[in-house]
């Protein structure tokens, strides 16, 4: 689960990795009250849930008391869009407003899981505020990795790795490596997926400052982490995909216009590149899970069919613990309450599937019967064609 | 003969007094599984239809022989449960739960390398030696005994993959679920080392996903190490980069972990890359 830049900011002064004074403003009125306070320059930053902000015009530097309200304006109710974003963009419906630093290096620090050597790897570079995968790409030798093993946590000669590594003069030495110790902890404490800064900073007055701040926290650990789960934006999300998750489902929203419905991740996308190779496009990705019960599959129906893009439905489900005969049950209950208005291709195979064949057959619905994958994803690009 | 697992193979499941491992726990026995005990702290001295019922690990192995373990706990519990299994000294671990934390699976990494006990999963279906041994939650009425190993990240796909080859008449040595997490026990190397030592084993389908670069990794020892023909699919070529796709471990993000890349690998390394899998059984007929 990713969080913003600003909550990000609360867990590291929580332990103590310096960042500069900020406040958090969703009006205009507000950000001129903070700029006074802080005084000026002040940094204008949009707060949401991707990268490459600066570029899109969601951070600006206000350097007069009338580019504090422009930037404002501006910033906030934006569409902001960045590469991350895709083209529909993100609205802006809060900023982070911070007090001005002077800059004189920019760093780069992140902290990952590496699921290769099992440990943590922390990543630095003396060229932070740069785009890191580029630096990788061209000068992978200015790019330090430094592997922690879980069971020491970090010691100090990892410490000294990353201090050596960025080259800092000997006075930064100490309290660099308490940063990095810092956000170890952090990192390990919070079950954090992603840590990044981009750009951590040398100021004018040789201190070290997080000048950015990216988390995604695991979301398989939230249970253990509630006051980050309070941190969860809805608004960052997309609203089909919100909803399915309350029933269970995972459903991921893409651009096509066949919808379908599979369980397991791995047949889930399966499904989506034969729909391809056939010659039509997903309209999603959704795995109603092993365990999905006739409700379940309503509302994953219900839900594709919100859809307007969509213009055919193909269903293909392999009955393990899900067994086909509820799966049928599921279809049959929604396209009773639906109504269906797009031809719906079925293919079914495993646990009680003569059961469910038969539930269909007799239903009186007007489906397409598939006699496997290949035979259905033909079908059903014919259909949408 | 077969990997991993067999007849002889004698099993415990931890969590079996829960929905789910009564659920499953039985469903293998119904397949023919030795299930000799169960664990469930707490629940020591109680039976679960005839499976007695230990409060440890160790006290389970110690009255029963107990050579595997099928996990299906709750995952804020499955990292200490994995652990307990290797701390008794179990040989097999299959852990089924899904949604471990990633850094509890690091410790537990972590830990087994001090160990000689084999993990398979999390988030996998299990393995499966057709007609012999199912330890996971396959349905009993996949597959069937015959030459072909099969291992995938992906639970459905694997049991795409077995019913695509019975359907075309071939049957299975051992199919393993390895699961979908970015950090898991048994990695595709491990089995394809176990299918290539095995005669009875005469070809492979592997199925892969986004995610990772576990196979390339194994494309790279099937062109050093295997003369077996293996047949492999990639599941996610439309998968948007930066997106979990389900598994917690299938995500392409920073332009690594991509289908293409892993498709590539595949035809490099004599590996036979199915592109649809709907005729993965025909492919098989053609190369097998």
């Amino acid at each position: 689960m990713k969080i913003h830049e600003y909550q990000a900011k609360e867990l590291f002064r929580k332990y103590n990795v310096p960042t500069p004074n900020g406040k958090v403003a969703y009006k205009i009125e507000e950000v001129e009250k903070i700029a006074d306070e802080f005084g000026l320059p002040v940094v204008v930053k949009a707060q949401v849930h991707a990268g490459g902000r600066g570029k899109g015009g969601g951070v600006k530097l206000a350097k007069t008391k009338e580019e504090v309200t422009q930037f404002a304006d501006d910033i906030i109710g934006m569409t902001l869009v960045t590469k991350q974003t895709g083209a529909e963009g993100k609205k802006v419906n809060m900023v982070l407003v911070e007090q001005g630093v002077s800059i004189k290096k920019e760093l780069y620090l992140s902290v990952i899981p590496d699921r290769e050597t099992c440990s943590v790897a922390i990543v630095c570079s003396q060229d932070g505020g740069m785009d890191i995968e580029e630096v990788a790409a061209k000068t992978p030798e200015r790019i330090i990795t430094v592997h922690v093993s879980p069971t020491t946590g970090v010691q100090p000669f990892h410490m000294r790795q990353v201090c050596f590594g960025l080259e800092l003069p000997k006075e930064l030495m100490k309290p660099m490596s308490a940063i990095v110790k810092n956000l170890y902890n952090l990192f390990v404490d919070y079950d954090c997926s992603m840590l990044e800064i981009n750009p951590l900073i040398i100021t004018g007055e040789d201190n070290i400052i997080a000048l950015d701040a990216k988390i995604d926290v695991d979301g398989n650990a939230l249970y253990r982490h509630a006051d980050v789960k309070d941190m969860h934006d809805a608004d960052e999300e997309d609203p089909i995909e919100l909803e399915a998750s309350t029933f269970g489902l995972n459903y991921i929203n893409l651009e096509g216009n066949v919808g379908n419905i599979v369980n397991g991740a791995g047949l889930a996308m399966a499904t989506m590149d034969i729909v391809k190779q056939a010659g039509a496009s997903p309209a999603n990705f959704l795995d109603v899970g092993g365990g999905a019960n006739a409700e379940a599959i309503e509302n994953g129906f219900r839900l594709i069919m919100s859809d307007p893009s969509v213009k055919g439905i193909l269903i293909n489900v392999f009955g393990g613990i899900l067994r086909c005969d509820v799966l049928a049950q599921g279809v049959v209950q929604a396209a009773t309450k639906l109504k269906l208005s797009v031809p719906v291709v079925v293919r079914m195979e495993g646990t009680n599937v003569v059961e469910g064949r038969k539930i269909l057959a007799d239903s009186g619905l007007d489906l397409v019967n598939a006699v496997d994958l290949a035979d259905a994803a033909e079908k059903v690009a014919a259909l949408v064609a | 003969m077969s990997v991993f697992v067999n007849k002889d193979t004698r099993l415990l499941v931890q969590g079996i007094t829960g929905q789910e491992g009564q659920f499953h726990a039985r469903s293998c026995i119904e397949y023919g599984t030795k299930v000799v005990a169960g664990v469930t702290p707490g629940k020591g001295g109680q039976k679960m239809d005839d499976v007695p019922i230990y409060n440890s690990v160790k006290e389970a192995r110690a009255a029963s022989g107990a050579n595997a373990s099928m996990i299906l706990v709750p995952p804020p519990f499955a990292a200490d449960a994995i652990m307990e299994a290797a701390d008794a000294g179990i040989e097999l671990v299959v852990c089924i739960t899904e949604g471990i934390p990633v850094m509890d699976m690091m410790r537990v990494k972590n830990y087994l390398a001090t160990k000689t006990t084999r993990l398979i999963g999390p988030n996998c279906p299990g393995i499966m030696t057709p007609g012999e041994c199912k330890i996971g939650i396959m349905p009993n009425t996949m597959g069937k005994p015959g030459h072909v190993g099969v291992v995938s990240r992906s639970g459905t796909l694997t049991y795409e993959a077995m019913h695509q080859l019975t359907q075309v008449g071939f049957g299975q040595t051992t199919c393993i679920g390895i699961g979908g997490d970015p950090i898991n026990g048994t990695n595709f190397i491990d089995c394809l080392e176990a299918f290539e030592a095995d005669p009875e084993t005469k070809a492979i389908v592997m199925i892969g996903e986004i995610g990772g670069n576990a196979e390339e990794d194994a494309c790279e020892w099937i062109k050093a190490n295997t003369d077996k023909p293996v047949v492999g699919f990639v599941a996610g070529l439309t998968a948007p980069p930066g997106r979990r796709m389900g598994h917690a471990g299938a995500i392409v993000s920073g332009g690594k972990g991509t289908a293409e890349a892993k498709i590539e690998a595949m035809k490099n390394s004599g590996v036979h890359h199915c592109e649809n899998l709907g005729k993965m059984g025909d492919l098989c007929k053609k190369v097998f």
